[in-house]
């Protein structure tokens, strides 16, 4: 039967591959298949642009609104609210935005693609990092337009470009330690819908019950309790302080410690749950 | 002969350790919310072969398949894969297999070649030797003047081709291929018949799995029926066939209304029914002897049923399956739940 084929290749040796075969993924080779993943998304990104709409817009129709509505009321005028508020929008849209993280890996996780990462001898963590990474991009794209679209209305940040720059790059930070929570909502749902639901569930609260567009003094005592441990208000306050007055307060290290330990909860918690996907 | 002496035929190696063989399963179990979708299988897939699974809609080949190639957890019993354990290795597991799935399994985002380059970056091929193996596959299997286009406006056929040379990025020496052929053109359907001969004459093993009895027939050289989650035989396709009885007579009706009365008489010549092919008006009778040809023939002549054409072969793979599971293949049937879920 297979006699008319001269091999014009070497032989596939079955034994030479059993025995080169490698028993566990190096932490370099992870790294590497990381990045061949977030490349990946990058490109998805570039062939749906349509995906950038929502962390462009969202930031641009947030900051005009959120200054006209709760200006006046909480700060006296537009121009007080708004070292008060961009801060809190840099927060806000950060999150957001990581928020699609779960429901676009759900969506991507349904399709074949996902079938053949799970038999390829990859690190189990890159097809669910590497999308992460490339939203590096998305958090840094939403977080420079908040801050522009400050300007643009009068905001004048007293900590300067680098108390800005500062303030970006812990947002970004906050904003993809947080996407793991997402990423393990993503992996344990049953459907992308239902991603979208318990993100907004987990999203609201977040954002809405910190000190990111009203001071906590105004608030009753048990809610002021759980704002005061909120994540999303370390991140705020600790970015005011850095845009504000170019002052790095404990806050900052406050919300890397809460990153650190979403990170270190949520990660492994999403591994385990897209390996028993399988 | 019995089902039982059918499971033994061709069997599996006699003595051989179980590190010489490329598969070697033993009471697999796979089950879904109380449904046994894989119920105990023995397999045994010999180095350098083509090993054909072959089995109607919902048998269970692709969940077998997707548990020897680490994408579903084995419930119970065991597998190696040349010697290694499935359950235990999985990472070892998967630089052996090279997995096509009954579905395609690319990037509906990349481009043909980029698919192929990021396939084999993942796997740890440099960048230089990623893209010259990717121009070398897209080569082999006819893809250079759609390589770089998006995959979505692939046909299926190229998106199958597509998603074979995936899996062959790394040489792997072992290949699963569920149903490779289904849906595809009669030549289309030829050309992946070579290919995987091909792959064969390169030193791989294949184990394919089928619905189509004449592709278990025409392709491997071992073949497991499996029908409900279990093996009902295995062996050659030509042992199978000799099981099932010498040979076949297979008859055309000039009318197809006739066929009620053909099987009538059939049964009361033989006693036994014959089998009903999906075409209209064809009829595949079993014989034990060649001889009983005639008999049924005079039959019918005396019964003024007419036949536009015989012949006499030996039985078809459908036949076996009749034999074996004692019903029809029944796809068509099946194929229209599927769709209707
Ligand atoms: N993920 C799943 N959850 C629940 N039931 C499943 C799942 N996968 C398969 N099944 C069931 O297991 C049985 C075997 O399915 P499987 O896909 O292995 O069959 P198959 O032989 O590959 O069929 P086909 O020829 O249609 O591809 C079917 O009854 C199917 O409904
Ligand atoms: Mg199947």
């Amino acid at each position: 039967m297979s006699t008319m084929i001269t091999p014009a290749r070497e032989t596939v040796r079955a034994a030479d591959r059993v025995a080169a075969a490698r028993r566990r993924v190096s932490l370099r080779e992870t790294l590497g298949q990381t990045l061949m993943m977030a490349w990946r998304a990058l490109k998805k990104m570039r062939r749906n642009p349509e995906q950038f709409f929502d962390v462009a817009l969202q930031p641009i129709l947030f900051t005009a609104m959120f200054a006209f509505i709760f200006g006046g009321a909480i700060a006296g005028d537009v121009q007080s609210y708004l070292p008060l508020m961009i801060p809190g929008i840099l927060a806000q849209t950060v999150l957001t935005t990581c928020m699609a993280t779960g429901t676009q890996l759900r969506e991507d996780m349904e399709k074949g693609v996902f079938d053949r990462f799970k038999s390829l001898p990859i690190a189990r963590i890159a097809p669910l990092a590497g999308p992460m990474v490339a939203d590096l991009l998305r958090y840094t794209i939403a977080a420079t337009l908040t801050f522009g679209m400050g300007l643009v209305m009068g905001y004048r940040p007293g900590g300067g470009a680098g108390g800005v720059l500062a303030a970006i790059l812990l947002a970004i930070i906050t904003g993809w330690s947080l996407a793991w929570v997402f990423t393990w909502v993503g992996t344990i749902a049953r459907s992308a819908q239902a991603v979208q639901g318990i993100s907004m569930m987990i999203m609201f609260p977040l954002t809405f019950l910190s000190n990111a567009f009203v001071p906590i003094e105004t608030l009753p005592g048990w809610l002021a309790a759980f704002v005061r441990i909120n994540p999303v208000s370390h991140l705020v306050t600790a970015a005011r302080d850095l845009a504000n007055s170019a002052l790095v307060s404990g806050e900052v290290a406050w919300t890397l410690l809460a990153c650190v330990i979403v990170i270190a909860i949520f990660a492994p918690l999403s591994v385990r749950s897209y390996k028993r996907h399988m | 002969m019995t089902i039982t002496e059918l499971g033994r035929l061709g069997g599996g190696p006699p003595s051989d350790r179980s590190t010489d063989l490329a598969v070697h399963a033993e009471g697999l179990v796979k089950t879904f919310g109380g449904h046994r979708a894989v119920d105990g299988i023995d397999l045994d897939v010999r180095p350098g072969e083509i090993f054909g699974v072959l089995g109607p809609n919902g048998a269970g080949k692709t969940t077998m398949l997707r548990m020897l190639a680490t994408l579903l957890k084995i419930d119970a019993g065991r597998a190696e894969i040349f010697g290694a354990d499935v359950a235990a290795n999985p990472h070892v597991i998967r630089q052996l297999v090279g997995v096509t799935g009954q579905y395609a399994s690319v990037d509906e985002n990349l481009t043909a070649r980029e698919n192929l380059w990021l396939f084999g970056r993942l796997q740890g091929v440099d960048a230089p030797r990623a893209r010259r193996i990717a121009t070398e596959l897209l080569g082999q299997f006819g893809l250079e003047e759609a390589a770089d286009r998006p995959i979505a406006q692939f046909s299926g056929g190229m998106r199958r081709r597509l998603d074979l040379a995936a899996s062959l990025i790394t040489r792997p020496p072992l290949i699963f291929l569920d149903e490779p052929t289904t849906g595809l053109d009669p030549r289309t359907r030829g050309q992946m018949w070579d290919t995987i001969r091909g792959l064969v004459a390169d030193g791989c093993t294949v184990l394919l799995t089928t619905q189509y009895l004449d592709e278990a027939d025409q392709l491997a050289d071992r073949v497991a029926v499996i029908d409900h989650g279990r093996k009902v035989a295995e062996g050659t396709p030509d042992e199978l066939k000799t099981a099932v009885g010498n040979s076949a007579l297979q008859l055309l009706l000039a009318n197809p209304d006739e066929v009620p009365t053909a099987v009538e008489i059939v049964r009361r010549v033989l006693g036994s029914d014959p089998v009903l092919s999906p075409e209209q008006g064809r009829l595949n009778v079993a014989l034990d002897q060649a001889d009983l040809a005639a008999d049924v023939l005079i039959a019918l002549r005396t019964a003024g049923v007419s036949i536009s054409s015989v012949s006499v072969a030996k039985p078809s793979l459908d036949e076996v399956f009749l034999a074996l599971t004692g019903h029809k293949t029944d796809r068509n049937h099946e194929t229209g739940t599927e769709e209707n879920r």
